[in-house]
């Protein structure tokens, strides 16, 4: 007799544990109904607005302005006479102190700011709290601290701003990407116009709310909402001294093409096909660990995606299931529940796009794994994916996804796995595990890509510098390196 | 009775070879027939280049500092053979020791350039640059010299392979040069330089897409037409002055790559 | 549960079908793992239903120089009825003591359904010759013990001498028939999780019904990321193998929250089907009764006063 049943008596055993909802009170954040553009201090009325929704059931959150040229040349005006009035001469000391206060009132705030970051952006609250509010507030902490010590970043080159700083940021880390751009143009002594990103525009805006609380002088920051257009007229802005821009590839190069004979700046963080190469000597269950994180994180809305798994044969099969079984517990849905490690895909569009390179991935001949999940009926979702008998030559292995879809694809010795790895336009990332000390550092020196993570993967530190080779841009944002698109020298 | 002098040819230089330009044409430069380089050629030079590429980059940077070095020696011991291709000995020996200044940046840049990073977490993180490619420069037209290698020799030190494109008004100095680096130990491949029209090879460069960076220094105009192309790659693009000296003008064709690992037990 | 060792010698696993694999473990990715699954939220009738299974697997522990017949006493009433108050509070697994007080428990066990435990083999240190080691597990059966919770041989483990480990496991297993055998690897002094994997594989191989983390006579025991590091383990065997292997986190577990975080980690790294006191444990003394309050907290809204739960 087992001992259930000689307990069956008192206490029946449930067989299953199921989670109860655990969502995070949306209570915290106050929305209005209408937004404008945060231009030189105060709201622009916009001419025109759309509704930004949040893609776990479409509700729609608020309108927001779409920029037209107008709001666009009013805003880098006010950029412009903050930075000739007061700011580009005021000491880093004390251009320190505003971005060491905007830095401790995100944190303050964090939660309604993490809050209203799943809501917009589809993005577990687990990791909206976890991961882009903390690293947000670190990237203004980090850069506060470089304000007044520019001249022993850059001895011998006397570093001086380059005056107003145009910056179009993504959906996929809102405030996060916000952090990245306007925190080291401030610490250099730039002015800003930041359009945010055309789904994703609440936090940007809930920001300029911080910059009222830290004081920060009118027109320093400048806020502009609205589609691809609005970015457009930024771009083309004769005023506009510098560009950053991160997004796709596609779009970055045409930024660079109109910039052509200009002399403005321009720093281009864009896609990537990161691989993520497992050799059979790595530790299994982190590597899986790390293929998840790698791929699931985000909703596999990272441009640093590991989203080319390279298994090494010998242990393919192990890994695979290891994998699979894996997924089975990722636990799919509300953004908002505190247990959720898969939200909603960002937007309708980007959903379709998903959707089209799984099917020509079917279509190819790969084949697909997703694990047993109910997806919400209202929304956007899609079910974490793994394609196993990729080759090389498939969509799903040479274009980016944007989204929660992995493909599988062999080795069998380091050099195949290099070329295999390095065989993309893109350079963003990679992967590597092995335990070799050796092995690692040799693979790290052969990826042709601007970060590799060994024995890890998707971890970011304001200190560590990120960018691409090749067609995922150049430029680097974070550390020391990240001061300089932001700098001019009078060498 | 005076003896007749044997004229040299003026030829393209690619993969350490002397070719003709495939078109077999030429044009009057210097009052010399200089081999007028095609877009075909472009397209060889940088074949050459890519070639040679991972093999320079993966020499040792005391190797690559050897090498550079050994190239003063030989322009050195041609002083006044290029004194005559150009505006004089000034400029060649600023030429040469232009030469052995960045000589000795290749093996200093990774600790000036890059470094560890202090990350939040048990993560040791390091930054350290890396050659970016294949470098296309356009030359200057002057200084004929002390140009082509103030705008060559920067790629070069940080392992990246050039294809050059020589003044077109003063290329004989740009081929001296070119006979010299044969005769040093750079590896066949590892610089290219082209003569010719400019205008005709200049977009075929910007427009290669196996080409990583351009330096549109001797580029007529602005350059916007070039820099169109280039970004159809998103070539890392340069507007080099003629006449400088800097590490800076290094780290332009270096990508700086950073390394996560953990730190534990 | 009771099956034959997967090997007959050495602890790697079956050659067929790929080669032997122990493994290595990351650990910096193993602590992260552990911690971010320590956030999830477990909220109403999924928190009762935690509070309640932990109670269920349970092992009440004593293991004192000053433990009594008396104390075991107490001991078993309270693992039999923990909330008096409350008769839909179920049972704890089993009991856990030394073996002289295994008479005393069998005697007030009896017909409860809960188990009695005993340490064996020179427990805590295991530093003894394994002829006595082996005795001391048999008689501890002999004694009524329906489980045995034995150490393994650190000394031998860290000078590299597996094979004295291995067959001290085998021999005990012998001995103790088929009473479940639970083997404590003492992890807080194996000093890496690369160990702690190896001791797991080796002590599954070569018979353990359960695999055990700590003696709970040092302060590093039961963490979070050892625990998932023995569970992926036992996943490991029970994927190549089929074999399932029982796992008890023992030693530091004193909160309910603590256990919710131990559950969590083995209901999302082997399933549901190791919810379950026929394959998990926690060896425990103190985390009753604050499981116990959290539960009375769940069913009535009100926070708890410790005065109004028996000690023993």
């Amino acid at each position: 007799m087992t001992e259930v049943d000689r307990r069956q008596d008192r206490a029946p055993v449930p067989t299953d544990w199921t989670y109860a909802p655990a969502p995070e009170s949306r209570d915290i954040v106050r929305l209005a109904e209408r937004y404008g553009h945060f231009i030189g201090g105060e709201w622009a009325d916009p001419a025109e607005t759309y509704g930004t929704i949040a893609p776990r059931d479409e509700e729609v959150l608020a309108q927001v302005g779409q920029g037209t040229e107008q709001d666009v040349d009013a805003a880098v005006t006010a950029a412009r006479d903050a930075f000739a009035n007061g700011w580009s001469e005021l000491p880093g000391s004390e251009r320190a102190k505003y971005l060491f206060r905007i830095a401790r009132i995100l944190q303050e705030r964090s939660r309604e700011f993490a809050v209203l970051e799943s809501l917009n952006g589809g993005k577990p609250i687990k990791e909206s709290r976890d991961v882009d509010l903390p690293l947000a507030a670190a990237h203004f902490f980090y850069y506060a601290g470089w304000a007044d010590k520019l001249e022993y970043a850059f001895p011998n080159r006397q570093p001086k701003p380059v005056g107003v700083a145009g910056q179009i940021i993504p959906w996929n880390f809102p405030l996060l990407m916000l952090a990245w751009k306007i925190a080291p143009a401030l610490a250099c002594g730039n002015t800003v116009v930041l359009k945010p990103a055309e789904t994703t525009p609440l936090t940007a805006l809930l920001f300029c709310d911080v910059l009222r609380q830290a004081e920060l002088p009118a027109g320093v920051v400048n806020i502009v909402t609205g589609d691809g257009r609005t970015g457009a007229a930024i771009v083309d802005h004769p005023d506009v001294d510098k560009i950053a821009f991160t997004g796709s590839t596609e779009v970055g190069k045409a930024i660079q093409r109109r910039l052509a004979g200009t002399g403005k700046k321009l720093t281009l963080e864009l896609g990537g096909k990161a691989a993520n190469i497992v050799f059979d000597d790595s530790a299994l269950d982190q590597a899986v660990e790390g293929i998840v994180n790698g791929i699931y994180f985000n909703q596999g809305h990272v441009c640093c995606a590991g989203s080319r798994l390279f298994a090494q044969e010998s242990i393919v099969e192990p890994l695979v299931d290891k994998l699979k079984q894996r997924l089975e517990t990722l636990r799919v849905g509300d953004p908002l529940d505190k247990n959720t490690d898969v939200g909603a895909i960002n937007s309708k569009m980007q959903l379709d796009k998903i959707t089209e390179l799984v099917a020509a991935g079917k279509e190819e001949g790969a084949e697909i794994y997703q694990p047993p999940c109910r997806l919400p009926e209202k929304g956007y979702w899609f079910a974490p994916t793994v394609f196993t008998n990729v080759a090389q030559s498939y969509r799903i292995a040479q274009e980016e996804i944007f989204g929660p879809v992995l493909s599988v694809l062999t080795f069998r010795t380091p050099e195949e796995a290099v070329e295999k790895a390095n065989n993309t336009p893109y350079g963003l990332s990679a992967g590597v595990w092995t335990e070799k000390g050796s092995r690692i550092l040799w693979m790290a020196q052969q990826m042709r890509a601007g970060v590799v993570w060994a024995n890890t993967f998707n971890r970011f530190d304001p200190s560590s510098p990120f960018g691409g080779y090749k067609e995922s841009g150049f430029g680097r944002e974070g550390g020391l390196h990240g001061l300089e698109p932001y700098l001019r020298f009078e060498e | 009775m005076t003896r007749l002098p044997v004229k040299k040819t003026y030829k393209l230089f690619v993969g350490g070879a002397f070719p003709r330009s495939e078109s077999g044409r030429t044009y009057e430069a210097e009052g010399q027939n200089v081999a007028r380089g095609s877009r075909k050629d472009a397209r060889d030079a940088v074949q050459a280049a890519r070639k040679a590429q991972a093999g320079w980059a993966a020499a040792t940077a005391y190797n690559r500092g050897q090498v550079l070095y050994r190239l003063a020696e030989m322009v050195e011991a041609r002083t006044a053979e290029f004194a005559e291709l150009c505006s004089g000995s000034d400029e060649v020996e600023r030429t040469i020791d232009r030469i052995v200044w960045y000589a000795g940046w290749s093996d200093k840049l990774p600790q000036v350039l890059g470094g560890s990073n202090p990350v939040a977490g048990p993560y040791f993180n390091f930054t350290v640059p890396e050659p970016t490619g294949v470098v296309a420069v356009l030359a200057p037209e002057e200084p004929a010299l002390l140009g082509l290698v103030s705008r060559l020799v920067p790629p070069l030190v940080g392992g990246n392979a050039v294809v050059a494109v020589a003044s077109e008004s003063h290329p004989l100095a740009a081929i001296e040069l070119a006979e010299a680096i044969a005769t040093s130990d750079l590896p066949g491949g590892v610089v290219n330089i082209l003569t010719g029209r400019r205008g005709e090879i200049a977009p075929t460069l910007a427009s290669h897409m196996d080409v990583n960076a351009i330096d549109l220094c001797g580029a007529d105009g602005d350059g916007r037409e070039l820099e169109e192309l280039a970004a159809e790659n998103v070539k890392r693009i340069v507007h080099g002055r003629a006449d400088t000296q800097s590490p800076w003008e290094i780290s332009s064709y270096l990508e700086l790559k950073t390394v996560w690992h953990p730190i534990g037990q | 549960m009771a099956q034959a060792p997967a090997l007959p010698t050495g602890f790697e696993l079956p050659l067929e079908p790929r080669l032997p694999r122990i493994g290595s473990v990351d650990a910096v990715a193993l602590e992260e793992r552990g911690a971010s699954l320590a956030k999830r939220s477990i909220k109403k009738e999924a928190k009762v239903f935690a509070l309640e299974l932990a109670i269920r697997c349970i092992d009440l522990t004593t293991l004192e120089g000053s433990d009594t017949p008396g104390k075991a006493a107490a001991l078993c009433s309270k693992a039999v009825r923990p909330d008096p108050s409350d008769p839909n509070v179920p049972s704890c697994a089993a009991v856990c003591v030394y073996e002289n007080l295994v008479p005393t428990c069998v005697e007030r066990l009896r017909g409860t359904g809960v188990h009695v435990a005993s340490v064996a083999t020179g427990f805590p240190s295991g530093q003894y010759p394994t002829d006595l080691k082996v005795a001391d597990a048999r008689r501890a059966v002999e004694l009524g013990a329906d489980e045995v919770d034995m150490v393994i041989d650190r000394g031998a483990f860290l000078s590299g001498r597996y094979a004295k480990v291995y067959d001290e496991i085998v021999k005990v297993k012998e001995a103790v028939g088929k009473a479940h055998l639970k083997v404590i690897l003492e992890t807080g002094e194996l000093g890496t999780y690369d160990n702690v994997r190896r001791a797991s594989l080796l002590a599954m191989a070569a018979g353990a019904d359960f695999i055990k983390t700590s003696t709970g006579k040092i302060p590093s025991a039961a963490t979070l990321p050892v625990a998932l590091c023995m569970l992926e383990a036992i996943r490991d065997v029970h994927h190549e193998t089929g074999r399932v292997v029982g796992f008890k986190p023992a030693g530091g577990v004193r909160a309910a929250k603590q256990a919710v975080q131990h559950l969590i980690l083995v209901h999302e790294t082997l399933g549901a089907d190791w919810l379950t006191p026929d394959r998990y444990r926690i060896g425990a003394s103190s985390l009753l009764n604050d499981v116990l309050m959290q539960l009375r907290k769940e069913k009535t809204g009100a926070y708890q006063n410790p005065d109004y739960f028996t000690i023993d």
